[in-house]
């Protein structure tokens, strides 16, 4: 049982804290926003792969620097306190993890080995309207013809597919296994629709049809596995870019408790908002019990894996939701102006829900499994 | 970051657990299961045992006689008891009086009492609240009046926990009226069997005695019964609440409640089908189990810094408020699950020794324990005072 951080992980926090003070201020991601350099080749993301952060959380096998759940969890934490805009977790760990764990030689070195060098970003589409969050009961299909495949279906919710130079997608199989294919940006028959999202992320949705593959862009024929594998990191480092950001949402909250006065005298000295204040911060430690749970399960058994993912993943899903409503109720109607830097991160807070399944999606996998826990 | 024991610590999990099926008295494992009260004998027996095995005193340092026992072990130890329905040590001499005598108290005080302690000779109770102060404790008006050797004592003290069974008190008294309110207080031992002491019973809400009102009438005390100097009263009973509090939140006790619940809700069918996989019933156990998991994080981190040095401050109001919290919700859905089965009470078969047929001693306690729980987020400082404390200490509000 140990909670301390390894040397280099202090100094991997200390790099990407610093890091992230200087170049993500409020007004500078204000102005990301609008940048037209997005994707790989943004400055940002440049210095990540200088930095070593785009190798970071894969393995040695795939030329990674093998970092464990709490690296990851380090950099995404890191990245969520000061609402880092770029697609860490969509753009590079799940679409890579899943080629890591996939990927023959010759795709590895097509797909995954400029990823890494942050030549390019990818995205995941796993995603479909009707099937909500599951990942199995999807309507894509792909079909084998000679020496090719083709693909139809509709995916939604693609974070990162503006700037992907390509999509993984899954797709169900005649043998009714579930494949993943790489599809390329611009494949003939492929068509994005790009959006923001309330959370100003970028997405997109994507339709395939008849989109023609040759074999080599065929990842796997059974890829349920890998996909929970993938989802369950990701999943954890959702939680952990949430926590960054609630701690943040609590820091400016307290701040302005200490500042701003009325009736003669600083909200911080009327209990009823002290106390208030107090429950962000209990919902904050549980939630950071909770992202540790998750960031120290990845080496586990699926079964218990998943569970205990599941579990964190609903807990930090309600504690950001509280988080939010109160920065916003403390704030008062500064609260509700876009100006107001509480704005940005109370918006992620009640998104992040929605991302990779929510707390009823994953309060049904704990309450399943709930007898034998 | 790792979540998992070491070979050593699942070594010692299983010395324990071996202990508990060795040495504990069926008869109290029984009503200790069964939620009933144990008598004063029940609990001598019971620590009895453990002195003899050396782990009575489980926070004591190895040259007063304890076992050496680091934060992890004691956590261990506390999870092994709750799960086997053991009996939870009485805390008022080991773990509150004791440590206060070790770091405060003379030599004399030491070799008199310590040993006392730890052979279950002496029975502590704490003589702490009063009507007149609750939260604010450093408001208390129970006065001591120096006569030559002695202290002459005069008041009211309230909510002393099994004092029926006690045989030695230590008090908060006011010394100095005139001194600025903490610093007017001094700590003083009292033996019960001083003339113009009375112990009166309070029936709480769930028809149990488990505490008393004592009342103080020119009872003469040793000026050597003080501990530290006049006045410090303060600067010890602040030290005894921040004192090795890992085991605020309660985790093992609420880890066997939770067990209980979802056997219960396996058990108990409602329209043909096991309780627990009634959806909106299901849906609030699975809200407490996730509680219990972060729960259980929290409370290891704490547990972890308090080995690695750092002394558990305001962490432990977090724990304190999340525990009592998640304990009294489990004994709400306890409660709910028995449905109709909850509602009969038998107060002569949970605090006597009247005999209750098994169809109903199964369900006796659940109510009764519901209620009781309530105290959990009022006693050791109010769950509102300690996120007043959280709010000073740890926001700086």
């Amino acid at each position: 049982m140990d909670f301390a951080l390894t040397d280099e992980q202090r100094m991997l926090d200390e790099t990407l804290t610093r890091l992230v003070a200087d170049k993500v201020s409020f007004e500078q991601r204000r102005h990301m926003r609008n940048d037209s350099k997005a994707g790989a080749d943004n400055a940002l993301w440049q210095t990540f792969a200088e930095l070593g952060l785009l190798h970071m959380p894969f393995s040695e096998s795939v030329g990674g620097l093998n970092g464990d759940g709490t690296d990851l969890m380090i950099i995404l934490q890191a990245l969520g306190r000061g609402l880092v805009p770029q697609p860490y977790l969509f753009g590079l760990v799940l679409p890579g993890q899943l080629l890591a764990l996939t990927a023959s030689a010759e795709q590895q070195t097509r797909w995954l080995d400029p990823l890494l060098g942050g030549e390019h970003q990818l995205a995941l589409a796993w995603q479909e309207v009707a099937a909500r969050n599951d990942a199995k009961g999807i309507t894509t299909t792909a079909r084998r013809e000679n020496d090719h495949w083709r693909l139809t279906g509709q995916k939604t919710l693609v974070m990162n597919l503006e700037s992907a130079a390509a999509t993984l997608i899954t797709a169900k199989l005649d043998s009714g296994k579930l494949g993943l294919f790489v599809v390329p940006a611009a494949s003939a028959g492929a068509s994005g629709f790009d959006y923001r999202t309330m959370d100003e992320q970028s997405a997109g949705d994507l339709t395939l049809q008849d989109v023609e593959l040759s074999n080599d862009h065929c990842l796997s024929e059974n890829v349920e596995g890998a996909l929970d594998e993938v989802l369950a990191i990701g999943r954890a480092g959702l939680c952990a870019q949430a926590l960054g950001a609630m701690e943040s949402a609590c820091d400016q909250t307290l701040s302005y408790l200490k500042e701003r006065k009325q009736f003669g005298q600083t909200l911080a000295s009327f209990q009823t908002l002290s106390h208030r204040m107090v429950d962000m911060h209990l919902h904050l430690e549980q939630s950071r019990s909770m992202t540790i749970l998750a960031a120290t399960s990845l080496s586990l058994s699926c079964e218990e894996r998943d569970y205990r993912i599941a579990a964190a993943k609903a807990y930090c899903g309600e504690s950001a939701r509280f988080i939010a409503e109160q920065a916003i109720q403390l704030h008062g109607a500064m609260g509700m102006t876009d100006e107001c830097p509480i704005a940005s991160v109370a918006r992620h807070l009640v998104m992040f829900d929605h991302y990779l399944g929510d707390t009823d999606f994953h309060l049904e996998t704990v309450s399943d499994r709930l007898d034998a826990a | 970051m790792n979540l998992t024991f070491t070979a050593e610590e699942q070594r010692f999990r299983t010395e324990v657990r071996q202990f508990l099926v060795d040495a504990l008295p069926g008869d109290i494992q029984e009503r200790v299961r069964l939620g009933r009260h144990l008598r004063a004998d029940d609990h001598l027996r019971w620590q009895n045992l453990l002195s003899r095995q050396g782990w009575l005193a489980a926070h004591w340092p190895v040259e007063h006689g304890g076992p050496g026992w680091g934060p992890v072990q004691r956590h261990i130890f506390d999870e092994e008891c709750a799960a086997a329905h053991a009996p939870t040590v009485v805390p008022f001499g080991v773990t509150m009086v004791a440590p206060v005598l070790m770091k405060f108290g003379t030599a004399e005080q030491q070799a008199r009492y310590l040993p006392r302690i730890l052979d279950n000779r002496d029975w502590w109770c704490q003589g702490y609240s009063e009507p007149g102060a609750g939260s604010d404790l450093a408001s208390l008006t129970t006065r001591a009046v120096r006569e030559n050797d002695h202290y002459i004592v005069n008041g009211q003290k309230t909510w002393t926990t099994l004092g029926q069974h006690a045989n030695m008190l230590f008090c908060l008294v006011r010394t100095d009226p005139a001194a600025k309110k903490q610093a007017g207080i001094s700590f003083l031992l009292i033996d019960m069997q001083t003339p113009g002491i009375t112990v009166r019973p309070i029936i709480t809400l769930d028809g149990a005695h488990e505490v008393n009102e004592v009342f103080l009438d020119n009872v003469r005390v040793p000026v050597e019964n003080r501990v530290s100097d006049e006045g410090q009263g303060w600067t010890c009973a602040k030290f005894l609440l921040t004192h090795e509090r890992t085991g605020i939140a309660g985790l093992g006790h609420a880890k066997q409640a939770l067990r209980h619940l979802k056997s219960l809700a396996k058990r108990i069918e409602h329209r043909g089908k096991p309780l627990l996989e009634q959806p909106s019933f299901r849906q609030r156990v699975v809200k407490a189990e996730l509680e219990l998991m972060a729960l259980e994080v929290t409370n290891l981190r704490v547990i972890a810094a308090a080995r690695d040095g750092g002394a558990p401050g305001a962490e432990s109001s977090l724990l304190k408020v999340r525990g009592s919290e998640l304990r009294q919700e489990l004994s709400e859905l306890t409660r709910r699950a028995l449905g109709p089965a909850a509602v009969a009470f038998f107060p002569e078969f949970l605090y006597g020794d009247e005999p209750l047929d098994e169809s109903y001693a199964t369900s006796a306690a659940a109510s009764a324990q519901y209620f009781n729980r309530r105290k959990l987020s009022i006693y050791g400082g109010a769950n509102e005072i300690q996120k007043s404390i959280v709010a000073k200490t740890i926001l700086g509000m």
